[in-house]
């Protein structure tokens, strides 16, 4: 059932339009019903060839000897693609935003850096064909040790994964292992506060799960130019990608798409389109190469996995005074779009709350897994679901309703937020209004009353000054290891710190004037 | 062993477009001489309806029926350049994008139209059947089609227009943190009621409450099939899905649908939907995006309702049976809490 509460926010909207808010039907819908609609697989081609891969059976190796000899023979083969084939073996697929250094081969020559990592691919009549010459094709491996732990690939010592990261963590700012997010002091807060809890929360790595797997079919076109169906989410993102490793110019590309069988993030890698054209280019026929679904599930990307702790100081009447996170993305072998997330994630916090202290130090990690990628949510997903299941702790501790407890700490107009721009457009409380009022889920009067558009502002819009030293090393946090099953009953309060009278706050902090700085301190070193 | 009831409950918000900005997408509106406009993008239609909300953004600016607008997506040699279908920026960036277009081509629409009319152009208005007239005067009118053929063969004009819309890529301040992540906020509070088995440690989803807040309903039709289909990919989430089931652990990993669990048609719930609309000062008709939040608060509010009918906190997801007997196990049976409502 779906309402619309046309009541609320009435007199910001001008409801008087003539198609805009109809629910007319889509356009393609008759060719979707009658399966008429044409994915990038639904095209012929006269003497089609199949593309497949040989991935990794390791984790983490060094490549001895790659002996195809057997595979160049077998039944079928037109044509087999090593490392040393690809023009430009070597990407990220932030490059296109200068963000990053290009960390990922196409094809592995080196090493291998995760299980399933591509090594050879095979242009075959069939799929068949390519399977069978792929098993013939002998790769001599020394397993070298691998990590598969956020937390222990931050350890010295660790494995390096990723040897244009050394330190199996991205690069920010071309000086930091980590984003940092500084408003107020939490230090202070947590003393202030009459209860602090802290916890830890784990998102494991999940799937697209698309109906139609990752995948395209590329083939030479007239005028030395090359036609790519492709199941791409972003399609000039993957134009230019492929023109990068392929060393073309990109209006050599002929990119087809727009109808996909469903995406969530899982298309964006552009992972078989340079290895097709390049097959076409090389056998001068049409080249497919799509994910079979173990593929799909077990070697492309994944929603990857993100380790968050959190530690919050509230007060006995409802207010959380500070918080402070610890965030791990779990980037896999390679960079991919991790780092990015890393920097959505630090924007998006502390959730959509006003609390006066925030602090925050993200991490984007490499292990020795599948290299993971966006996923609808990326970014936000994982700490909004630490902070959400937090939130219910908190209202636990301090013995008040859940939604009116965040109806109290909700973000309203004129706030500030941790990053340091005022909240505006608010509609958190009306949302909580709404849904405890469709549930029957009683709430008090006075937060019934309350409104995104009222209270805000003042005092929650001041930006207190954040202490210049860096502050001391937390210790670790004192529960076992994954999986938190084992854990002790968590709900337990946390410690009181001793009493003190809050100190008195120091002036408002001067807003750093973000002009000076460069964007491109971020997004790395490199310029394509 | 018995089954307990619980309720739980999350609020987010969800930044709408690609953080920082800087992804630009354009758009090209144009008119075949027989009035009937073309859109043309490269943006991706993942089944979530770019193209529906395209057009009807182009139908509503240029004031004509959404049958006269037909979206053409996605051709490299001729759609021009977009960032992509991805972090909730289709509605607001390509839909900002078409209505600049469409603004554009609408000039000279009504420049042509003034023209056969003889009139000025701002004395005129679309009435969005497919007729231009004179304001106060309806019986003074040209029809859209009247005023192509008018434009292509007598007047010599394109009725034609271009758009692009970017926000400026922010800054990041490398020691606070401070940026200018997006300009706008989607939001949502979800109520998620379960029931769970103590003697299997199944979670069964019994009934969703919720309401999201979304700017504008480009298509209210639409906009259901992303909340009810997100929400559900959030229970999936919450309760079945992950690629490692024992993570860190690589052992072992699902390799198809048999061994990659998710809901079947038997595990749905009613789910109560309430649409908020606030507009947002820069989307298009005030709209944001319901497409990537719709999933997120499921995550933690089915959590918490597992509290709530257990005691027991379970931290990280997938909320298995095994987890859930573990918990139940280590606190020593269960212990629900109070009712909520």
């Amino acid at each position: 059932m779906l309402e619309f509460r046309k009541d609320l926010f009435a007199d910001e909207r001008n409801d008087d339009l003539h198609e805009v808010g109809q629910p007319t039907q889509r356009q393609d819908m008759l060719g979707h019903v009658t399966g008429r609609s044409r994915f990038f697989d639904d095209h012929a081609f006269e003497g089609l060839l199949h593309l497949k891969v040989l991935r990794s059976p390791h984790h983490h190796a060094r490549i001895r000897r790659i002996d195809t000899a057997a595979a160049e023979r077998a039944p079928g083969v037109k044509r087999l693609i090593r490392a040393a084939d690809v023009p430009v073996n070597l990407n990220t697929l932030l490059s296109l935003l200068n963000f990053g250094k290009d960390d990922e081969p196409s094809l592995a020559h080196d090493k291998v850096r995760y299980r399933g990592e591509p090594i050879v691919a095979v242009v075959a009549e069939s799929e068949a064909a390519a399977h069978e010459a792929l098993a013939s094709v002998r790769v001599d491996y020394e397993p070298l040790p691998a990590v598969l732990d956020v937390e222990e690939a931050l350890k010295p010592g660790a494995p390096t994964v990723n040897d244009t990261y050394p330190g199996n963590t991205f690069e920010y700012h071309e000086r930091h292992n980590h984003q940092k997010l500084r408003f107020g002091d939490v230090e202070r807060g947590f003393a202030e506060a009459d209860h602090v809890l802290e916890d830890r929360y784990q998102m494991s790595p999940i799937e697209h799960a698309p109906t139609e797997t990752n995948g395209c079919i590329a083939a030479p076109e007239t005028n030395d130019r090359f036609v790519c169906h492709t199941s791409t989410q972003a399609l000039f993102f993957s134009v230019d990608t492929a023109a990068k490793i392929l060393n073309v110019p990109s209006n050599r590309l002929h990119f087809i798409g727009g109808t996909v069988g469903g995406g969530f993030g899982g298309k964006v890698d552009t992972l078989t389109e340079p290895l097709a054209i390049l097959g076409a280019m090389l056998t001068g026929r049409p080249v497919r190469y799509v994910f079979d679904r173990v593929e799909e599930m077990q070697f492309g990307p994944p929603r990857g996995a993100e380790r968050w702790t959190v530690k919050d100081g509230v007060m006995n009447d409802g207010r959380i005074v500070a918080r402070q996170l610890t965030g791990y993305f779990d980037s896999g072998a390679y960079t991919r779009l991790s780092s990015y997330a890393v920097i959505k994630s630090v924007g998006h916090l502390p959730g959509p709350y006003t609390i006066p202290n925030v602090s925050a130090d993200v991490y984007c990690v490499y292990t020795n897994r599948t290299p993971a990628s966006a996923m609808r949510g990326f970014g936000v997903t994982g700490v909004d679901f630490a902070i959400e299941c937090h939130m219910d702790k908190l209202a636990q501790l301090v013995g008040m309703d859940p939604i009116e407890f965040r109806i109290q700490n909700a973000y309203r107009d004129g706030d500030m937020k941790a990053h340091r721009r005022e909240a505006k457009n608010c509609a958190l409380i009306e949302c909580c209004q709404v849904a405890a009022e469709r549930a029957g889920w009683p709430i008090r009067d006075e937060f019934r009353r309350m409104s995104s558009r009222q209270g805000g502002g003042g005092e929650r819009a001041r930006i207190d000054a954040t202490p210049r030293a860096p502050a001391p090393p937390r210790p670790a946090l004192e529960v076992p290891r994954y999986p938190s099953y084992e854990r002790p009953a968590p709900d337990r309060p946390a410690p009181l710190p001793p009493a003190e009278p809050a100190p008195t706050r120091s002036p408002e902090a001067p807003r750093p004037t973000a002009a000076t700085r460069r964007f491109s301190s971020v997004f790395g070193s490199r310029r394509r | 062993m018995a089954r307990h009831r619980g309720r739980g409950v999350a609020s987010i918000n969800y930044p709408i477009g690609m953080n920082l900005g800087g992804d630009p997408s354009q758009a090209l509106v144009h008119a075949n001489p027989s009035g009937k406009f073309t859109v043309a993008l490269s943006s991706i239609d993942l089944g979530q309806g770019m193209k529906s909300v395209t057009r009807q953004i182009c139908a509503e600016t240029l004031g004509i029926p959404v049958e006269d607008v037909y979206v053409d997506t996605a051709d490299s040699d001729t759609g021009p350049h977009c960032m992509g279908s991805f972090a909730s920026r289709g509605t607001h960036r390509v839909g900002n994008a078409v209505i600049a277009a469409a603004k554009e081509a609408r000039a000279v629409m009504m420049e042509a139209a003034a023209e056969e009319l003889e009139v000025n152009p701002e004395d005129l208005e679309t009435d969005g059947r497919g007729s231009i007239h004179v304001k106060g005067a309806p019986s003074r009118r040209i029809s859209t089609k009247d005023v192509a053929i008018a434009a292509q063969f007598k007047q010599g004009r394109t009725i034609s227009g271009r758009g692009i819309f970017l926000v400026p890529l922010s800054d990041v301040d490398p020691e606070t943190g401070e940026m200018t992540p997006v300009t706008c906020y989607a939001h949502a509070c979800l109520i998620a009621e379960v029931e769970v088995d103590d003697e299997t440690g199944e979670v069964e989803m019994i009934a969703m409450y919720s309401a999201y807040e979304l700017g504008r309903a480009i298509n209210p039709k639409l906009v259901e099939q992303q909340l009810v289909g997100g929400a559900w990919m959030g229970v999936s989430h919450a309760l079945y899905e992950t690629t490692e089931p024992y993570y860190p652990d690589r052992r072992s990993g699902p390799r198809d649908f048999n061994e990659y669990v998710m809901p079947g048609p038997g595990d749905i719930c009613d789910h109560d939907i309430a649409v908020l609309e606030r507009p947002a000062p820069d989307g298009p008709f005030g709209a944001k995006g319901p497409g990537e939040m719709c999933a997120n608060p499921v995550l933690p509010a089915v959590a918490n309702a597992v509290f709530n009918a257990l005691g027991v906190r379970i931290d990280d997801l997938p909320i298995t049976p095994e987890k859930v007997l573990r918990a139940l196990k280590a606190q020593g049976g269960p212990k629900p809490q109070a009712r909520r409502g």
